[in-house]
């Protein structure tokens, strides 16, 4: 049944599809976003009581809820890894964690731009702000600990370790609000019962959502096939693939 | 449309300040980690096809000095011979 998946362990034959995809990623992206931010900045109506404040939720959600979500998929990753010596998926997982990282520092940032006309402070050490810092504080070691070994696939087993241990902030970060008492709103877009998000409100973060997931994807795959070149260096194939991609720059300089 | 006009697009409400801050931020940060993963694919390809550059010189001269040490031997072997 996943006989089909067994080609994608090739190290050439991911490189290979990673690339085609990209052409494809990057024109939604583009779209999605464009249309989301648009709507989002100039169409959705104001809220009743933040008034247009609430538009930086467009992408302080979308970029909180991924910086959750990148991170669980940089620790499948690097569990796949640790367990089955699969080495692709220690590239998959050092390609995820700056783009993680940013995602939070996005998160973060504009939470406090947020917070800021709203709660009357830019920062305070409240349960969803601390663990979602905690996040931030977890992938600069995880990157640090990828960048610190020569060996990749050392750096990739000591970065994978603190990668697990860390997955226990999730799980704090998402239930924080429930837990203990926060400034910090409870959850609006995903409620069981009556919706909680108006629909003309709730179509462009869809949008926006859908655009960023795209675009975190893109550049996976851009840092994902770095990481297979580095990690193979010494492969025929990518000595071939190397040489062609001089010889064209040179032609073009020519 | 919920603005009248384009002052008021750019003011939010009151809030313009907060909200095109976090849309500056959130667009400077992207930008910056597209850019740079471009950039740092380049890198890759261009530091294995130094190293590579760099063994293949080794290897020349690995093979030139194997090719003078026999030449030197030969003749060595035929003045003592001699």
């Amino acid at each position: 049944m996943w006989k089909w998946l067994h080609p994608y362990a090739n190290p050439e034959v991911s490189y290979h599809f990673a690339g085609k995809l990209l052409p494809w990623l990057s024109a939604l992206a583009a779209l999605f976003l464009t249309i989301g931010l648009v709507w989002a900045l100039a169409f959705a109506p104001a809220d009743y009581q933040q008034g247009d404040s609430f538009r930086i939720f467009y992408i302080h959600v979308p970029a909180a809820s991924l910086s959750m979500g990148i991170y669980l998929g940089m620790a499948i990753a690097a569990f796949t890894s640790l367990v089955w010596q699969f080495r692709l998926a220690d590239a998959s997982a050092a390609a995820l964690a700056p783009i993680g990282a940013t995602f939070t520092a996005i998160a973060l940032i504009t939470g406090s731009a947020w917070g800021k006309p709203m709660w009357g402070t830019w920062w305070i050490w409240d349960a969803r702000l601390t663990s979602e810092l905690i996040l931030l504080f977890l992938y600069l070691g995880v990157m640090a600990l990828h960048s610190a070994f020569e060996d990749k696939n050392l750096a990739g087993k000591a970065a994978g370790i603190l990668t697990l241990v860390g997955v226990i902030n999730l799980p704090i970060i998402k239930y924080s609000v429930e837990w203990w008492n926060t400034l910090h709103q409870g959850s609006t877009v995903i409620k069981l019962g009556k919706p909680s998000m108006s629909v003309d409100m709730l179509w462009p973060f869809l949008f926006c959502f859908v655009g960023f997931i795209l675009l975190v994807t893109f550049i996976v795959c851009i840092r994902f096939r770095s990481e297979i070149l580095a990690r193979n260096s010494i492969r025929p194939w990518v000595r071939t693939l190397v040489s062609e991609h001089i010889q064209k720059e040179n032609n073009n300089a020519v | 449309m919920q603005f009248d006009s384009f002052s008021a697009f750019i003011d939010m409400g009151g809030y313009g300040f907060y909200v095109w801050l976090s849309f500056g931020v959130t667009t400077a940060l992207l930008f910056t980690l597209i850019i740079s993963s471009i950039i740092g694919h380049k890198r890759v390809i261009k530091n294995i096809a130094q190293r590579s550059q760099r063994e293949d010189k080794l290897r020349q001269v690995r093979t030139q000095r194997q090719k003078q040490d026999k030449e030197l031997k030969a003749k060595l072997s035929k003045e003592v011979t001699e």
